[in-house]
């Protein structure tokens, strides 16, 4: 498939953005000045990435505690999502969601969820509301491979099926949840549960843009064009623990460093647009310049903000009470 | 206005709401029954009590959902549809069944506007049978108000009436906050005279179903059919009742219980929910820390004991509070004598 120039510089952009902005997180993190929990998403910005390409505004997302990404691909802007991990009044939620509830529903951005398999059903529900206001919209589930065990997904993949809905079931397994292995906790294959719900299955390798971008647009044209559900099983590592503070101490010695040499997707990206003559590497350096100010602009703009005050606490509860 | 059951107020208020809003639909197990491919009757049941009966057969496919038996799914995605459109109202059969699809309602649907930083609306109704009285056991009888009650973000209507549930349906699904709506299934064949048009009854404001001077009686949902007999028959001795129906336990009329213990200076309440935290404790507690110099005699509770709900009718009906216990807890807060006092 051939991707305008623009969408390609549009995606370095986004996963250049999601690669700082993580990069980042873990450098700041450690300085203790950030509160709570944070799960980095660095490694894996391929598959949001090369998903979000093929959606709008009006198409919906839902996403997981490792959230980040998929936000930034969605269109979230970076300084409103770094001002809410800060926990400032001028975050994206006013400093009253953090990093596992990041959400935009005005981009069709349906939440980062602290809750594993949390999406899928709300996928279902934003699919149902696709199909019945008939606005040509779908709606895209993010789940890990530690989300694919359980019910609340499996039960989703059935009900999508049910309903025919036009839900596009992306399960991006790098491989472990938490700290558990995927080849332990998995049984079966993804493929096989795909197959048992009588569902398209499509895969793709989620460390090379180019190879989701191909499989999404497959994946999410067939839901798109109303022929029910599919689920897009995406290949990929973390180069992070689980949260920030985790020593990986279950992974293999040199498992991750073998990631970020041979599998690293800006690299992979930068390549093949050399090599096919697709761009010009000094628009690429120039973007890597630009997201670095923009990285550098969010968090100090985030550590200068205004706390939410407390008046904040009782507010926004229910719409009207 | 004509005679309506309970059953036929509420699929009254459906139907009156589907009509004026496309956006309103309608999902659960069975509310059409046998859709999709069946051999026999399609809407043959209208869920399993028959309440949502001809809704699928004049509003369609389009609007009503018969799902699978998978709550975890459709009430998830009731919330995600309530979020991104449509204001969908789910059954959930038997309330016993939350424990499938806690999550979804607690941790989503109620969560979302408060971390989301006010950006979220989720218009969502889940309609569910509660209570027992019909032998229908552990799993089956709950009346799990308390819990949803204790969630911020949801609000929760217990209707003790045909023309309660009708106008209390109405107000939930214009609601845009998520609202958990309970109907006791022992009530579905209860009749009174119910309007034929289209009215709503607010959330958080009781309603007195009898005035007196002399004890203030505080019951939810079918209890308040109970306090109002055991009113009435100790009307006939000379005890005054003043019975309050909250209607939603969240937001709770807080205001019009103080005002009514002010002026009798008794309290029962009557609680058909496990009696550990349920809103008898929690009605107890707001008077005894905003009203204490009104009370002449301690608080009295009419609840079940803190057990399972029991099978055998027998025990079933020792379980339930009903009008002969309301009505010996007011006569033992109307003997009260204050003994310091007295002395």
């Amino acid at each position: 498939m051939q991707i305008a120039h623009d969408i390609l510089l549009r995606s370095y952009r986004s996963m250049r953005t999601i690669r700082d902005f993580e990069e980042r997180l873990h450098v700041e993190f450690a300085t203790g000045e950030i509160p709570g929990f944070v799960h980095l998403y660095c490694g894996e910005e391929a598959s949001a990435v090369g998903v979000c390409a093929h959606l709008s505004d009006t198409d919906t997302i839902a996403s997981t505690h490792r959230g980040h990404g998929h936000c930034i691909a969605k269109g979230v802007g970076v300084e409103g999502m770094m001002a809410e991990i800060y926990g400032r009044k001028t975050g994206v939620c006013h400093g009253k969601g953090g990093s596992m509830h990041i959400a935009d529903l005005s981009l069709g951005m349906l939440g980062a969820n602290g809750i594993v398999g949390g999406g899928p059903p709300l996928i279902c529900g934003a699919a149902l509301s696709h199909k019945v206001l008939k606005d040509g919209g779908v709606a895209v589930a993010f789940y890990g491979d530690g989300a694919s065990n359980e019910g609340t997904t499996l039960e989703s993949l059935n009900l999508a099926m049910v309903w025919q809905l036009p839900a596009v079931f992306v399960c991006e397994d790098n491989g472990y949840g938490e700290a558990t292995g995927a080849s332990y906790a998995c049984a079966g294959t993804q493929k096989a549960r795909a197959a048992g719900f009588g569902m398209p299955y499509f895969d793709c390798d989620g460390t090379d843009f180019f190879a989701v971008h191909e499989a999404a647009g497959q994946a999410i044209a067939h839901a798109r064009a109303g022929h029910g559900p599919v689920m897009l099983h995406v290949h990929l590592a973390r180069w992070y623990g689980h949260f920030e503070g985790d020593a990986m101490t279950y992974r293999a010695n040199g498992e991750v460093a073998r990631e970020r040499s041979e599998h690293d997707c800006l690299q992979n990206f930068r390549k093949h647009v050399t090599e096919t003559s697709l761009l010009d590497l000094s628009a690429l350096d120039d973007i890597d310049s630009n997201v670095k100010d923009e990285i550098e602009a969010a968090v100090k703009a985030a550590k200068n903000a205004p706390l939410p005050e407390p008046a904040d606490l009782q507010a926004d509860v229910y719409v009207s009470y | 206005m004509s005679k309506k059951s309970f059953r036929q107020a509420i699929n009254e208020a459906l139907r009156q709401e589907m009509q004026r809003d496309p956006r309103v639909i309608l999902m659960g197990e069975d509310i059409a029954g046998g859709q999709g491919g069946s051999a026999g009757v399609v809407d043959a049941w209208g869920g399993v009590l028959g309440v949502t009966k001809g809704l699928y057969t004049e509003f369609g496919a389009e609007r009503v959902f018969d799902t699978p038996i998978s709550e975890a799914s459709y009430i998830g995605a009731a919330v995600g549809a309530a979020a991104t459109g449509l204001r969908p109202v789910a059954e959930l059969m038997f309330v016993d069944f939350v424990g499938s699809c806690l999550d979804q309602i607690m941790n989503q649907a109620a969560k979302f506007r408060y971390m989301f930083g006010g950006k979220a609306r989720t218009p969502l109704v889940i309609r569910a049978m509660y209570g027992a009285g019909f032998n229908a056991a552990a799993q089956h009888s709950q009346a799990l108000y308390p819990l949803f009650t204790h969630i911020p973000g949801l609000k929760v209507v217990v209707p003790s009436s045909p023309y309660e549930a009708k106008g209390l349906l109405i107000e939930a699904i214009r609601d845009d906050d998520p609202v958990i709506f309970l109907e006791n299934k022992v009530m579905y064949d209860d009749e009174e005279e119910v309007p034929d048009e289209p009215y709503s009854i607010p959330f958080g404001e009781a309603n007195l179903t009898r005035e007196g001077d002399d004890v203030t009686i505080v019951a939810f949902g079918r209890m308040v059919n109970f306090a109002n007999e055991a009113a009435d028959r100790l009307g006939k001795d000379g005890i005054s009742c003043t019975v309050i129906d909250p209607r939603t336990t969240s937001p709770l009329d807080s205001a019009t219980i103080l005002e009514c213990v002010e002026d009798t200076g008794r309290l029962v309440i009557v609680d058909e929910s496990s009696p550990r935290c349920n809103m008898a404790t929690d009605v107890a507690a707001l008077v005894a820390e905003q009203a204490f110099d009104a009370l002449r005699a301690p608080i009295r509770q009419v609840v079940p004991p803190h057990t399972p709900v029991p099978f055998a009718t027998v025990l079933e009906k020792l379980y339930l509070p009903d009008a002969a216990r309301i009505e010996s807890a007011v006569r033992s807060v109307m003997a009260y004598k204050k003994a310091k006092q007295d002395a």
